[in-house]
């Protein structure tokens, strides 16, 4: 950075120690003057502008868990369908559900029909980490495809790393059908 | 022709300017010992991400992010749509080779102690650009929407829900609802496209604005120790007096190895095509063994072997002190030996770290935890284990057969592994011992008393004993005299 001082305008051009520059006023500036005013009046209007942005915002993207149970009854059909003494899978449409949902909103589970009046329903997800379990009735064990987990008939847990047994639906029997009570993933933290 | 080129060529550079900012920054000294063939992971890595960001947006030009049409456009990029299965191939082998060239790249950076100072902010920005590229990973299989994205899924949300508290929150914000659904690709799919990618973006620069600024890592030598006070000017002192101009000297190598990966992904994509989708996301499909992609198959593998008592813990904490340890490690250990040579420490965690790796992601592949759901009725009884048997022992035999112990027990190598092979269970345990296992369970197996008539366990049980080799005697209760021996004396 050599340059001709002749080039150079007079504010680059070293000044000796202690002068005041020609355009810095002798007298200090008002606390407020409009420019700071502005400046900060500008600030605070975006700092409102953002909060009143952003909230909404958070509010639509966090709307889904402000709800704190997603439940409803589902008929699953008429009880007379399932045969005493055995374990068989039923379906139905989730009722939280939106048209472009398709085939994910097709919920299975398992029904167990131990007598005439007592029903077992149970959730398919695996209690480990939620893969769906098989029913085998040669050898009565739900059997887990993911990490080994098996489960006796009655949910309970037999083998494996599963933490519990079988996730279990609310069920009662109105006017011939078997209704259960469901509608969210069941998870170690929530219901079916 | 020529001349006209480089008249365009001056007039722009007398509006950008590109030569007085561009061509310093290009042919900027580097030491000399970094042309080699070791520095150009990290450049390789982001020729990679270039490519996923052109394959990407071509494939957004057809794939529907919706629920119920992802799979059919997926089924229509790879059948219908003119090259779309070489576009799908691309992008799903860009992002195995882009996963595996940053972990090589970390592995170099590691080793070379790159990361020390004055370049730890380089290093934690590269920790959460690796961070970005796993969730890219993990959300890229969301988007092949099939029975593993679904089930993959499940797991995700499985683990989440373990956190104590906010878990059911957490899991809620994540699938956009109750279950996963409609909201829950959508979800990922803004995940996939928007949000990661622009982090991305935004790392890298900040990466390499570091990477120029404070220069390339020198080959480290041992005894040639980092001190805050006299690095950087022995840097300095290094790039004047032995340096070259990283374009072209250095960057040749790194313009080769771009051109080979780029080559590699085009053969893997032209050979091996596209990766699935396989079965429609119909939850109500449970025939069905949800496996991750090879990134997470360690993980998946560690979930299966690891004891359950543990298990949430290590879910919740294992991923924040690794992260952690990643982020603290330039703080604690950023200033003296940078050569790998003098580190055996390092060397010997990153040899233990990809054992680790190597050996979970083979057992992931094969997945002995695993019952073998059709061994029962897919695998014969070897004909060795029924010859000469009495017809007690061949009841047993089917018996064994119906009740599906071989979807854990494999017999003549065919079967599940879940349970110790049965061919020669009749030297490891007596025939109480025998009957006992098979009516109360234990240690992993599932108890068969109520589901086994007395008959059948005999049956069962007396076919047991017969699974020993010629040579070798049956196991016997010492409390017990042995069948013909004499009585002590």
């Amino acid at each position: 950075m050599s340059r001709d001082p002749e080039n150079t305008r007079p504010e680059d051009r070293a000044r000796p120690a202690g002068a005041a520059s020609p355009r810095t006023p002798v007298v200090p500036p008002p606390p407020v003057d409009r420019r700071g005013f502005l400046f900060k009046f500008g600030l605070a209007l975006n700092a409102v502008a953002a909060a009143l942005f952003a909230l909404p915002l958070i509010g639509y993207v966090v709307s889904p868990m402000r709800r704190r149970a997603w439940q409803a009854w589902i008929p699953l059909g008429q009880a007379d369908a399932f045969p005493v003494g055995e374990t068989r899978l039923a379906t139905y449409r989730n009722p939280f559900t939106v048209p472009w949902d398709g085939v994910t909103a097709d919920i299975p589970c398992w029904v167990r029909r131990i007598s005439e009046s007592s029903f077992q329903v149970f959730a398919v997800n695996c209690t480990h980490l939620g893969c769906p379990v098989r029913w085998f009735p040669e050898s009565s064990l739900f059997m887990c495809p993911c990490h080994g987990g098996a489960y006796y008939e009655d949910g309970k847990r037999a083998s494996g790393p599963p933490p519990r047994g079988l996730f279990e639906y609310e069920h009662k029997i109105e006017n011939g059908q078997l209704v259960v009570r469901g509608g969210q993933i069941p998870t170690l933290s929530q219901q079916v | 022709m020529k001349s006209l080129f480089s008249s365009i060529g001056s007039w722009l550079d007398e509006r950008l300017g590109l030569s007085e900012t561009l061509a310093p920054v290009m042919g900027h000294q580097v030491p000399r010992d970094t042309a080699s063939w070791w520095y150009v992971f990290g450049s390789a890595t982001l020729v990679l991400f270039a490519l996923q960001v052109v394959t990407g947006i071509c494939l957004a030009l057809v794939y529907a992010p919706a629920a119920n049409e992802a799979w059919a456009s997926l089924e229509w990029l790879n059948y219908q749509q003119p090259l779309g299965w070489f576009l799908r191939a691309l992008h799903g082998w860009g992002s195995n080779f882009m996963v595996g060239m940053m972990t090589v790249h970390m592995i170099q950076v590691f080793l070379f102690g790159a990361w020390k100072y004055p370049r730890e902010l380089t290093w934690l920005v590269g920790v959460f650009l690796f961070l970005c590229t796993l969730g890219m990973a993990f959300t890229g299989q969301i988007m092949r929407f099939d029975q593993d994205a679904y089930w993959g899924l499940g797991i995700g949300v499985s683990m989440l829900a373990r956190t104590p508290l906010v878990g059911p929150y957490l899991v809620k914000l994540l699938v956009g609802g109750p279950i996963i659904g409609a909201e829950t690709l959508s979800r990922f799919f803004a995940l996939h496209v928007f949000v990661v990618p622009g982090l991305l973006i935004g790392l890298v620069v900040v990466h390499l604005v570091l990477v120029l600024r404070l220069g390339i890592n020198e080959w480290p030598m041992p005894g040639r120790l980092v001190d805050r006070e006299t690095y950087r000017e022995k840097y300095e002192e290094l790039v004047q007096a032995d340096g070259v101009p990283f374009f072209p000297d250095a960057a040749k190598r790194d313009i080769v190895f771009a051109g080979v990966t780029i080559l590699a992904v085009i053969a893997c994509a032209a050979i091996f095509g596209p990766m699935g989708p396989n079965g429609v996301p119909d939850p109500t499909l449970i025939r069905t063994v949800p496996r991750p992609d090879f990134f997470f198959l360690s993980l998946f593998a560690a979930f299966a072997l690891l004891p359950p008592w543990m298990e949430t813990v290590l879910i919740l904490t294992a991923p924040v002190v690794g992260i952690v340890a990643l982020l603290a490690m330039p703080f604690l250990f950023g200033l003296g030996e940078k050569s790998w040579k003098a580190r055996p420490m390092s060397v010997l965690l990153v040899v233990l770290a990809l054992v680790i790796l190597v050996t979970l992601t083979r057992l992931g592949i094969t997945s002995p935890w695993s019952p073998d759901m059709d061994a029962w009725s897919a695998d014969p009884t070897p004909v060795r284990f029924l010859e000469g048997r009495t017809p007690l022992e061949m009841r047993g035999a089917s018996v064994l057969q119906a009740k599906q112990c071989r979807n854990c027990h494999s017999l003549g190598g065919e079967g599940g592994e879940r349970g110790p092979a049965l061919d020669d269970v009749a030297t490891r345990l007596t025939r109480d011992q025998l009957i006992r296992q098979v009516i109360q369970g234990g240690g992993n197996m599932p108890a068969y008393g109520r589901n086994l008539s007395p008959a059948e366990v005999t049956a069962l049980v007396s076919f047991l004993e017969t699974l020993h080799p010629a040579n070798q005697p049956p196991a016997r209760d010492a409390s017990r005299p042995a069948a013909g021996a004499r009585p002590p004396a």
